[in-house]
Parts: C-alpha cells; sequence; structure tokens
C-alpha cells in the first residue's frame, strides 16, 4: 500500500519558495495573497516496513536542522485551502527517481518495476478561499496539465490527521502488445486520414509513394522470407513517416522550388535550397580556403566539427525546441537543452562539453490582451524555458555563455527557443582513429545507452512537422533529466577513450527509428529486437518503442568483442545499457519483436524514398514607405524610452540564473564592466585550462525586417553575427557559421494562401546566406530548420516573423588580447567605425514610433570584411581599450552602454560621425546601419590606431570623461543628448529586473 | 621526496572536478586523479592512498531531495565492495587520520549534511547546520567578497585576508541548529569566510553582496582541526587574471586568488602530514 511522507519547514524557517511563489502569483496573476507556504510530498509505493519508511524520511527525504516530516499523516496546518500538484502518470519525475535510489541505497535491494515513489509539492495558501480562484492558480499557475494532476482541498475539508489520502499515478496497462497490418489500397481521400490519424504528418504524394512500394511484387516476395504479408505493418509505417518527415528529412530545404522575382521578372528553379546555398556556400568557400580550410566534418553528422588547434577541434550545434515549448515551457525548454547537448556529445566518436548558447523569441510578457486558446500567457512561457533551460544547463555543468531574448507580438502564436552546444574533441582518440570520423561495421552490436523508453516523446517528429492545432499531442510533451543523461556521458566518454565502439549517435527526433536507421546505412542494414528494450512501463506496442523519442538515450556500435567490458562498465557506473542487435549487410531495416518481424523495409526506400516536393514561391516586395516623424530638439527621453524596450534593455534577471562559469573557461562573461552589469556582445572561452588559446561564440537575429524583405533579414543576422563576434577579439580568418532557419509554413495550401510569398522569403534569406558567407569566407558547418512556426485554431492563425538565428564560433589565438565593451577610463578617445545611412526601415527608433518603414539597412561584404580584419589588427597590439557593436538602438543605445557599463561619461558630437550624404540628428542617433563598431582608444594609442584605419570609415567622435553623464551634441554643437548615467541605467536595467 | 596525493572525487552530477583537479596541479600536487564514485564503491581505488580529499561543486543527483541530499545518503549507505565500512566511514577515518578535506559548493553542503561540518567538538556524522534555498529563492551566478577570519585555525586560508569569487548556487544560506552552535561557531573562529562589503573586511547581510541571506553572512566552515573546509563561493572558478569579471580593466597578477587556498593545502600536507 502507498503511503504518503510529507516534509515541511521547521517553524520560523523562512519558506524562500513559499515566498517567491507568493510573489510570482502577484505578478502573473495579479492575486495577492497574505501567504504561501510549501510541503514536499513522497508518496512510497514499495514493499517496506514501517521502520523502512521513517529511515527514509528522517535520512534521504528531510534535513534534521530545518524540516519536520510526518510518515502517513498530515503536516499542513494554518492555511485556508491548499493545492497539491502531482505528476500524470507516466510523466518523468525526475525527484521520483532520486528517492527511490535513496531507499534503494538505504534497503539495499532494487526496487521491483511495480515499485515506485511519485513526488508533489503541497501548496498552502492564506487569504485564499475562494475555489474558482484556486482552479485558476493551478491551472494558470502552479501547474501544466498536459503533465500534471492537482487536488484542491479547503481547510473545512482537511483531515487535520491523516491528511490527503495516497494517490499513485502509476501506468497501469493490460494492452497486450501487438503489430497491426494498414491496408493501403485504399482511395486517396483514406490515406489522407490514415496519415492525419496517426499523427503521420505525411502528404499525399509520399502516402502515394508507400502505397506504390506495398504493391511491388518484389516487395511482396522479399517480405515472405520473413513472414510478412503483403500490407505495411505499423512499425514500418511508422518508420517512414518519422524518417520522410519535415523535422527529419528537411523536405522544404530540400524541394524543388519554382521562383519568380516580380519586380525583374525572372523566373528560377532551385533544386534544393540546402544544397544549392547552403552546402553550396561551404562547398565553395573549403575549395578557396584550400590549406587553409578548418572544416573537418559539415552536414554530415550531429553536428559541425572545425579545427582547434593541431590537437583539438570544435563541435558546435543549434537546434530549435519551439512546439514542445508551447505546449509545456519548462519541460520543453530543459529537454530542449538537454537533447541538444548530446547532438556534440553524439558526434565523431564522442566529444566534451564546453558551453551552451541560448535564444529566445517570445512576445511582450506584459501581453494584455486576449489569448487565443490553448496558448500559454508569454510570461509564463518565459517564466517556464528560463527555468529549463536553467536546470538543463546548471545540472549538466555546461555553461551556459551566450545568448539573447527577441521579442515580438507574432511570438505568442509559437515562441522560439533555440538552444545551441559546443564541445571540444581531441583530433585523434586513442588508437589513432580520426575523433570527428566514426563507422558502424558489420556485426557491431546495436547497444542503447541511458534512459529507459516510455510513451513519452511519442510523434514529436511528426508533431514539429505540423503547425500547433487541437490535437496536437500531449505525449509530445516530455521532461529531461540531466543527471541520467549526465552519468551517461561519464560513461560513455571512458567508453570512447578505451576503443570500445565504432560510432556513437544521439536518440532525438523519431528515437531508434532513427538512430539505428541512420548508423544502418554505414553498413547498409541492421536487426534489431524491440523486445529487448528496457521500458519505463509495460504494455508498449512496438512501433511505440521504435519511434518513442523517450530522453537521455545514445546509441552506441559496439565492437562484438567488446560488449562484455562495456555493459559491465555501464552497470558499475549506474548506466543502463542494452543489446538490441546488430549492424548487417542486408540492406534491410529489418527489426523483430519476441523473434517476430514487425518491420522489413529496404535501406535505401527508408531513406531515398520519400518524393521530392515541388513549392511554387514568388517575391512581390511589400509596398512600403518612410514615415514622417516632426524632428524634436532634444532626444534624451527617446535614448531613454530605447534603452528600456524589451529588445535592449538588460536581460541581468536571466543571465544571473544561468551557471555561465562552470568549468573555469569564461573570459569574456555576458555580463560585463565596473558593475559587472554590462552588457557584453559575444563570449571568449578557454575550454583548455593550461592554454591562452580561446572560443568565441556569438549570434545575430533581425526578425522585424523580414518585414521588408528577408534578404537583408538574413544579411544583418550574419553581419551582426560576425561584428558581435570581431568586437570582443574573434580572428575573422578562424571562423565558421550555424544557421537556424524559423520560418512560417510556406508550402502553399488551403491553409497557406500566402505559401508562395513566404517561399520567396525562404529563397531570399538563403541567397543571402550564400552571398555573404562566401564574400565574408565563412563556411557553414551545421544547422536546422523549423519551418511550421503557426498557430492555427478555429479562425486564428499566427504566423510568425521569419526569423533566422545566425550563430558564429571560432577561435581568438590569446584570450588575453579580447575586448570587452565597457569605457576603462577618462580620456579615452571614442572612435566609431563604419558608415551611417538612412537606414531606419525595421528599426527599434521606428518601433517605438509604431512604424515599419522602407529603408532596411544594407550590408556591404567588401568594406566590412576589410574593417573587422582592421579591428583585429588593432586588438592583437592591444591597442583598443573597448569594442561594442551597434545594433538595436544605433548609435546612442550603444554609446550610452559603453558608458555607463564602465561608469565614466562620455562627451560626443554626432555630426562627426563617417555618413555618404546629409542625415539628420534621427539618423544619426538611431540609424541601424551594419557593420559599424564603437571603440575607446587610450589617447597614447590613438595614432595607432588611426593609422590602421587610415582610407576607412573612421572618426574620432568624442572621448571618455570623468562626470558620470552621457553629452551628445550634433551640428553646430547643438545639445542632442544629456543624461546621468544613473537614469540611463536604470531605464536600462528596470524593464525586466523583477522577471 | 614524498608525493602529495589529490582525489578529486566525480560522478553522479558533479560538475566541477576537472577546474578543481587543474588547481590542486597547479598548487603543486605530485598525483591528481579524478576518481568516479564508483571506483572507490567497487573497491579499486583506496581513499587511504590519498592526502587530500576534494569534493567539488556541481549538482548531484540534481539536489532533488535537496542539495546533495541523494549523495550524502549514498555515501552513508552505499557498501564499498570487499570492505564492512561505507564511504563515509572512510571519509571520517581520512579526517581521523588528519588528512585533508575540501568541499566546494555542492560538495560543501553535502559536508555539512553529512555532518562533517562544522563537527564541534569532534562530532563527525552528526549535522548540526543545513543549506537551504537562498533567500530570493533562485540560483544566482555572482561574484562576492569574501572576508577571512584571521584568528581561524583553517589551514587553506593562513595568511589570507581578502578574497573575490564567484557564487553559483540556489541553496546556498547556511542555518544552524540553534543559536548556540552559531555562537560556538564564531567564539572558535570555524566560520572562515563571510560575505563582505566591497572593502572585503565587513561582513554584511545586505542583498546582493550577501547573495543567500546566509546567518552571520557566513560562506565558508571548518572544523577544529582547521584541515576540513567548505565554502560555498567557488576558488576554482578564479585561478587565472582572466577569470576575474574585470580583468580588462583592472590590474590583475596573473596567478588567481582561488590558487592560494590550494597552495595553502599543498604546502600543509608536505610539511606536516608526509
Amino acid at each position: 500500500m502507498a503511503v504518503r511522507i510529507v516534509v515541511g519547514l521547521k517553524p520560523g524557517m523562512r519558506d524562500a519558495r513559499g515566498e517567491r511563489v507568493k510573489r510570482e502569483l502577484k505578478h502573473h496573476l495579479g492575486i495577492e495573497l497574505e501567504k504561501v507556504q510549501t510541503l514536499d510530498v513522497y508518496t512510497v509505493d514499495a514493499d517496506l516496513t514501517e521502520a523502512q519508511l521513517e529511515a527514509a524520511a528522517a535520512g534521504p527525504f528531510s534535513d534534521p536542522v530545518i524540516q519536520d516530516y510526518r510518515v502517513g499523516g498530515a503536516l499542513a496546518s494554518d492555511f485556508d485551502l491548499l493545492i497539491e500538484v502531482g505528476f500524470r502518470p507516466g510523466v518523468t519525475d525526475n525527484v521520483g527517481r532520486t528517492a527511490r535510489e535513496a531507499i534503494e541505497y538505504q534497503i539495499g535491494r532494487s526496487f521491483t518495476l511495480d515499485e515506485g515513489v511519485y513526488t508533489s509539492v503541497q501548496y498552502l495558501f492564506s487569504g485564499l478561499d475562494d475555489l474558482g480562484q484556486a482552479e485558476h492558480i493551478a491551472r494558470d499557475f502552479l501547474a501544466n496539465g498536459l503533465i500534471q494532476r492537482w487536488t484542491i482541498v479547503a481547510r473545512k475539508n482537511f483531515d487535520p490527521v491523516k491528511g490527503l489520502e495516497a494517490t499513485v499515478p502509476k501506468v497501469f496497462s493490460d494492452i497486450q502488445p501487438e503489430v497491426q497490418e494498414i491496408d493501403l489500397e485504399v482511395s486517396e481521400d483514406r490515406l489522407m486520414e490514415i496519415s492525419r490519424e496517426g499523427m503521420l504528418a505525411l502528404n499525399l504524394e509520399e502516402m502515394q509513394a508507400i502505397q506504390a512500394f506495398i504493391k511491388d511484387t518484389a516487395t511482396v516476395e522479399a517480405r515472405k522470407t520473413v513472414g510478412l504479408g503483403d500490407k505495411l505493418t505499423d512499425a514500418e509505417l511508422e518508420v517512414l513517416a518519422q524518417t520522410w518527415s519535415e523535422h527529419c528529412k528537411h523536405k522544404i530545404f530540400s524541394a524543388k522550388i519554382q521562383y519568380t522575382d516580380e519586380t525583374t521578372g525572372d523566373k528560377e528553379e532551385i533544386d534544393s535550397i540546402f544544397k544549392t546555398y547552403i552546402v553550396g556556400a561551404t562547398k565553395d568557400i573549403r575549395k578557396a580556403m584550400g590549406d587553409d580550410d578548418i572544416c573537418l566534418s559539415v552536414f554530415k553528422d550531429n553536428a559541425g566539427v572545425i579545427e582547434f588547434n593541431d590537437e583539438w577541434s570544435i563541435v558546435f550545434k543549434v537546434e530549435t525546441h519551439n512546439s514542445p515549448s508551447a505546449l509545456d515551457p519548462y519541460g520543453g525548454a530543459l529537454t530542449g537543452i538537454v537533447g541538444v547537448n548530446r547532438d556534440p556529445f553524439g558526434t565523431g566518436m564522442g566529444a566534451r562539453l564546453m558551453f551552451n548558447t541560448d535564444v529566445f523569441c517570445f512576445a511582450s510578457p506584459f501581453y494584455d490582451k486576449p489569448l487565443p486558446p490553448r496558448l500559454l500567457h508569454p510570461r509564463r512561457i518565459f517564466e517556464g524555458v528560463v527555468e529549463g533551460v536553467e536546470h538543463g544547463g546548471n545540472k549538466s555543468g555546461v555553461p551556459t555563455v551566450n545568448g539573447s531574448i527577441y521579442f515580438d507580438e507574432r511570438f505568442a502564436g509559437k515562441p522560439l527557443v533555440y538552444c545551441g552546444t559546443a564541445a571540444i574533441m581531441p583530433k585523434k582518440i586513442a588508437d589513432g582513429r580520426d575523433c570527428h570520423e566514426k563507422q558502424a561495421l558489420v556485426g557491431d552490436r546495436i547497444v542503447m545507452v541511458g534512459g529507459r523508453i516510455g510513451k513519452d516523446g511519442i510523434h514529436g517528429a511528426t508533431f514539429s512537422s505540423e503547425e500547433l492545432h487541437e490535437d496536437s499531442p500531449v505525449t509530445a510533451v516530455q521532461i529531461g533529466d540531466p543527471i541520467t543523461q549526465k552519468r551517461m556521458f561519464d560513461f560513455l566518454t571512458i567508453a570512447r577513450d578505451r576503443g570500445w565502439y565504432n560510432a556513437i549517435t544521439d536518440n532525438g527526433a523519431g528515437g531508434l527509428s532513427s538512430s539505428v536507421g541512420e548508423m544502418g546505412e554505414d553498413t547498409n542494414g541492421f536487426e534489431m529486437h524491440l523486445d529487448r528494450c528496457p521500458l519505463k512501463y509495460a504494455g508498449l506496442h512496438p512501433w511505440e518503442i521504435l519511434i518513442s523519442e523517450a530522453q537521455e538515450r545514445m546509441t552506441v556500435a559496439v565492437k562484438p568483442d567488446c560488449l562484455e567490458q562495456f555493459l559491465a562498465l555501464a552497470t558499475e557506473m549506474g548506466v543502463e545499457a542494452s543489446d538490441l542487435g546488430q549492424f548487417t549487410d542486408s540492406g534491410y531495416y529489418h527489426c523483430l519483436y519476441e523473434g517476430k518481424t514487425v518491420a522489413y523495409l529496404p535501406m535505401a526506400f527508408v531513406h531515398e524514398g520519400v518524393p521530392q516536393m515541388q513549392i511554387p514561391a514568388v517575391w512581390q516586395p511589400p509596398q512600403l514607405s518612410e514615415p514622417k516623424l516632426p524632428a524634436q530638439s532634444d532626444y534624451t527621453d527617446a535614448v531613454k524610452e530605447l534603452l528600456g524596450r524589451l529588445n535592449i534593455c538588460s536581460k541581468e534577471s536571466v543571465v544571473r540564473r544561468y551557471d555561465h562559469e562552470v568549468q573555469a573557461g569564461s573570459v569574456v562573461k555576458p555580463l560585463t564592466g565596473v558593475a559587472n552589469d554590462g552588457p557584453s556582445d559575444a563570449a571568449v572561452f578557454r575550454p583548455l585550462l593550461d592554454s591562452m588559446e580561446g572560443v568565441v561564440v556569438s549570434h545575430g537575429m533581425n526578425p522585424r525586417l523580414s518585414d521588408i524583405d528577408a534578404y537583408h533579414m538574413m544579411a544583418n543576422a550574419f553581419d551582426e553575427g560576425m561584428r558581435n563576434y570581431v568586437a570582443v577579439g574573434g580572428n575573422v580568418d578562424h571562423v565558421a557559421g550555424l544557421d537556424n532557419f524559423c520560418w512560417c509554413d510556406p508550402v502553399l495550401s488551403e491553409k497557406t494562401p500566402d505559401g508562395p510569398y513566404k517561399a520567396a522569403q525562404l529563397v531570399r534569406a538563403n541567397k543571402a546566406l550564400y552571398q555573404y558567407c562566401v564574400d565574408f569566407g565563412v563556411p557553414l558547418i551545421s544547422g536546422k530548420d523549423s519551418m511550421k512556426n503557426d498557430y492555427m485554431i478555429g479562425d486564428t492563425k499566427i504566423s510568425i516573423p521569419p526569423t533566422v538565428l545566425f550563430s558564429v564560433i571560432g577561435k581568438i589565438d590569446d584570450v588575453q588580447t579580447a575586448c570587452t565593451m565597457d569605457a576603462k577610463r577618462p580620456g579615452d578617445k571614442v572612435y566609431l567605425l563604419g558608415n551611417t545611412y538612412d537606414e531606419l526601415g525595421g528599426s527599434e527608433y521606428y518601433a517605438l514610433k509604431g512604424e515599419l518603414g522602407a529603408n532596411v539597412p544594407k550590408v556591404d561584404s567588401t568594406s566590412a570584411l576589410l574593417r573587422y580584419r582592421t579591428v583585429n589588427k588593432a586588438q592583437s597590439q592591444s591597442l583598443i581599450a573597448s569594442c561594442h557593436d551597434l545594433s538595436d538602438g544605433g548609435l546612442a543605445v550603444a554609446i550610452a552602454e559603453t558608458a555607463f557599463a564602465g561608469g565614466f561619461g562620455i562627451d560626443a558630437d554626432v555630426s562627426k560621425i563617417p555618413s555618404e550624404g546629409k542625415l539628420s540628428c534621427v539618423q544619426r542617433l538611431f540609424s541601424e546601419s551594419a557593420s559599424r563598431l564603437l571603440i575607446t582608444v587610450k589617447a597614447e594609442n590613438a595614432p595607432a590606431f588611426e593609422a590602421l584605419f587610415a582610407g576607412q570609415p573612421c572618426a574620432c567622435i568624442g572621448q571618455v570623461v570623468t562626470e558620470e553623464k552621457l553629452t551628445l551634441i550634433g551640428e553646430g554643437g547643438k545639445q542632442l543628448v544629456s543624461a546621468s548615467l544613473d537614469e540611463l541605467k536604470e531605464a536600462w536595467q528596470a524593464t525586466l529586473r523583477e522577471m | 621526496m614524498k608525493q602529495v596525493k589529490v582525489l578529486v572525487l566525480s560522478g553522479n552530477g558533479i560538475n566541477c572536478e576537472r577546474e578543481m583537479a587543474f588547481a590542486c596541479e597547479a598548487a603543486g600536487a605530485d598525483q591528481v586523479d579524478i576518481v568516479h564514485v564508483a571506483e572507490i564503491l567497487s573497491g579499486r581505488v583506496k581513499l587511504a592512498d590519498y592526502h587530500f580529499l576534494n569534493l567539488p561543486g556541481g549538482f548531484c543527483d540534481g539536489d532533488d531531495l535537496g542539495s546533495a541530499k541523494a549523495q550524502a545518503n549514498r555515501l552513508r549507505h552505499a557498501p564499498i565492495s570487499g570492505s564492512e565500512q561505507s564511504l563515509a566511514d572512510q571519509i571520517k577515518a581520512f579526517i581521523a587520520d588528519g588528512k585533508l578535506v575540501l568541499g566546494i559548493c555542492n560538495g560543501f553542503q553535502m559536508m555539512v549534511k553529512l555532518g562533517l561540518l562544522p563537527a564541534i567538538g569532534g562530532t563527525y556524522g552528526q549535522q548540526s547546520m543545513s543549506l537551504t534555498f537562498n533567500d530570493g529563492g533562485r540560483f544566482e551566478d555572482r561574484w562576492t567578497y569574501l572576508a577571512v577570519d584571521r584568528d581561524s585555525p583553517c589551514v587553506f586560508t593562513k595568511g589570507l585576508e581578502r578574497l573575490y569569487f564567484p557564487v553559483r548556487h540556489g541553496e546556498g544560506k547556511l542555518v544552524a541548529q540553534d543559536s548556540a552552535t552559531l555562537q560556538m561557531l564564531e567564539d572558535k573562529h570555524l566560520s572562515v569566510l563571510k560575505y563582505a562589503e566591497d572593502d572585503g573586511v565587513t561582513p554584511t547581510m545586505e542583498y546582493p553582496l550577501n547573495p543567500n541571506g546566509s546567518q552571520n553572512a557566513i560562506a565558508g566552515l571548518c572544523d577544529e582541526t582547521g584541515r576540513c573546509f567548505g565554502l560555498m563561493p567557488h576558488p576554482e572558478a578564479y585561478l587565472h587574471r582572466t577569470h576575474h569579471p574585470r580583468w580588462t580593466r583592472e590590474e590583475l597578477p596573473d596567478e588567481g586568488m582561488g590558487l592560494w587556498l590550494f597552495q595553502n593545502a599543498i604546502q600543509t600536507i608536505r610539511e606536516e602530514i608526509l
């Protein structure tokens, strides 16, 4: 029988968690309560004696100094109403897992599959008696109904002695695993029904390709040999749906696109934008670089690999986890971060994680309009995502070193959650093989390592290949478990160094069906026994085992003669590892369950059978014009308003929640300056503790520019990434890029009549990406696309603005030459590099005025690249005191940030800035022209600095002063901005301080 | 010459083992082994073969039952193969032998919850203090000024005064079981480090200088021998000047302050233990 153990703080101990709930209830729901207390509840469902339960409660479950406990009784008192929140059956309960292990250590035996510990939290409210309001608090703040359940009890109905009854959220299943056959000899309508009902996300052409395959007599003959009939099994159809999903196969990026540019009348057919522009750019760049090529492994593995030095290589990958984060922000983001950790870890023969990056796109947390059904409030998404990334990164011991948060109302329809991880790997592993290469060999054992399989994450790949709709599956939501993963990584690193395996990959989207399917391409076949997979609970059908996306699992091709040692060490280190079968050269994707074949598909059909999509794209630029705004005599208020805008303001409240220093590699931290709170442009990280060589990482992103022209959105994202990278000292000749496209559905259909425009935006962004990568010589090494970021329920459709996150990673030879953005000392000269133009289109200043404008910033590769190279030169000669990129808010914002981060004032004359043609004050202050940097230089270094930039757009516009004040003057010495650093900094810090 | 041998524990969510091992090497230890807890439990590695036990920071078992609780429970109950003792027993014997133990952050939390600190009167194994949630209710990464009690018996801080290290924790608020315990800590100078104002001298309860609301602003504790020491801030995060958050604007020596604690430890072992 299950017994509840309730743990709470002793009287007089401060309940920080309760206080936080009280505070946030006020922020989130506007509900003010007298007091909130919290209790932890462990429901132990195991065959234990009273003494054993007592020992668990008194030992691992409670702290004798600060906590009290009750076994089987109530602890709650002094409240008006309580809400208890626990998990739904089958949802990952990390605390429950640790609690179970703790008891196992105490009693010296393992729990049976039937035994378990389930956790919940009891919230005790004083000053709350309205049951309706309690329901509101539970549903819209404390719990997420998709993964949690709750009980509300008023004081008068609460038994003060016995407390609540124990309920056990165990998965009960009397389902007998079975295999269904699916008749595809049906009408077109029925084919599409099968796709929809099964959450397969396959279109008619794809369903017909499968229909034709199973009709083929050769197929049927081959199937007879393994005891299968002339109909596909459910497992086979699922395998094809996973492998052919947009998420796994990138069908839009591989499509044939008919592109028409209405402005020129030009038409062209593009056979795969991925191959043409992305792979194409890297190919051309590598050729041009010749012996200086830094790429080691691009596009073929879970992450890209470039050279670091003669002994080490850098691995980098950025993923998105948008759809799950929309439904469960915490679990979605947590799974996002621990998920992307597995990509570099599973690249080549395996790598050691260095750091995470994360970039989020949300609607305003202060959104105050009614929300369409099923959407969570942006503030809840903000809070949940940040907490998810916090737990994912911090608990894994991976520092979060770089990121940003971008706000636009349209992200209410779908938040974007980008999670990146970089890792470092030796060039060679101990036995001399290249670490960035891998190949499974015939006869290698298929070993699954890490977590167990449940129904969690089923249809994650196909789910993210669709818009968010009413039937979006809750099983696609899951909760990551950093500790299980950490144990697995510790173990696999040893296994790698001992040379026990030939290949490794991550189980992400599509689960085993994808990971084993992909590794099987090395040998052209495999044989896998699904009944040998460890399960979280009984009752899974073979197809579910095959495609479950249960987290924290890697698939490893273990050398047959090393299998025994491999499994023995895993057991010793508390890691589950299961031998599921072997890689073969049969040419078949072969799965069995209890000895019977449940899937038998030719490898070639699985991987190459998907028909190429055809997508129309028509570019007709939107009709836009520049607004006419009255000139002002003073812009001090405008600067302060801009500093407080969501896209510019300080994100310190978020940054401090991430450990950005674990592993002792941080050189340029996210926050910098005299008070450790100024905004760094990029991160510098020193991965080898005995070396001064560093890795630099940065990013750029400008979704709003897509409203004018996605070509320039991409160009500016690229340039912003590069300019941030250079600002801290990144070497522009040892650098690589990584693109993450998040689009709204660009495929013409009834639901998407404007598909051709969105597809044209996609083409244009890719053209820009190719152009600028080639111009700058920046190879792309990996990337990801997420193409269905729409919300559609009833008549409401919200599409995100097309968004590309451009991440930049590269090297700094000596981290001691790195620059930060804060003004360093009075007397230093202030320089602006790069021309300013009449380019306020899509700017923050126009957004502040409710305008979009038309004059989008354009990037001039030739002058920008020369400038960046020269900045590198100045950095290596230590001529630069501070360097800050100009982005949102233009010069005025950058110069204010440089001043208040440094704690010194700046006097500058904006009429001196480099420009071509006459500019207005607004354009000088707020234009967002690309490729500009604000630099301060020690007076004695000024001549050398100026000499380096001779012939380039570079002007000394002022100097750093002692008085803590920013003064900007314009033509004729007219004062445009005058404000104390305190008021500027306050404006910048206030907006998100309480988040 | 005899060798200084250091064991740095790893596994189950310990995250800072590499930089802690590097600190020991840089401070002059002759042999530094990062050892997974499973290797000790298997009996292959023996704690008694070492002079200095390092318990690094991290999130053991995700801090799921409260910080370091599950790890403390494991060390108490998990059997060591071929021995009647638990690892907790072996650590107590290690301390009784006069050897050094340093716990940082999660490692410190575990020492306190195993009753290894402050162990007033030599009561190793009896928990008298705890570390709980920061008053702010949240994890925070920020640098803190620390005042050193110069009258402390702590061998790690010998000769040191002002320190500057980052804290990176959600459960760093130190509380004592009663005021008498707290008073004894102060009387015996066991509260080695206190969160301080930026003068590095004056203890403070003001947030954010005191990031968690710790009683008496205590950031680190030692036992009466001064050879067991634990602290919430991370000295292993400041080994080189480029670790300092303001290294691009201040004149700093190459060697970071964190190294000093490890140098003191290694020196003590050479002079008093070998």
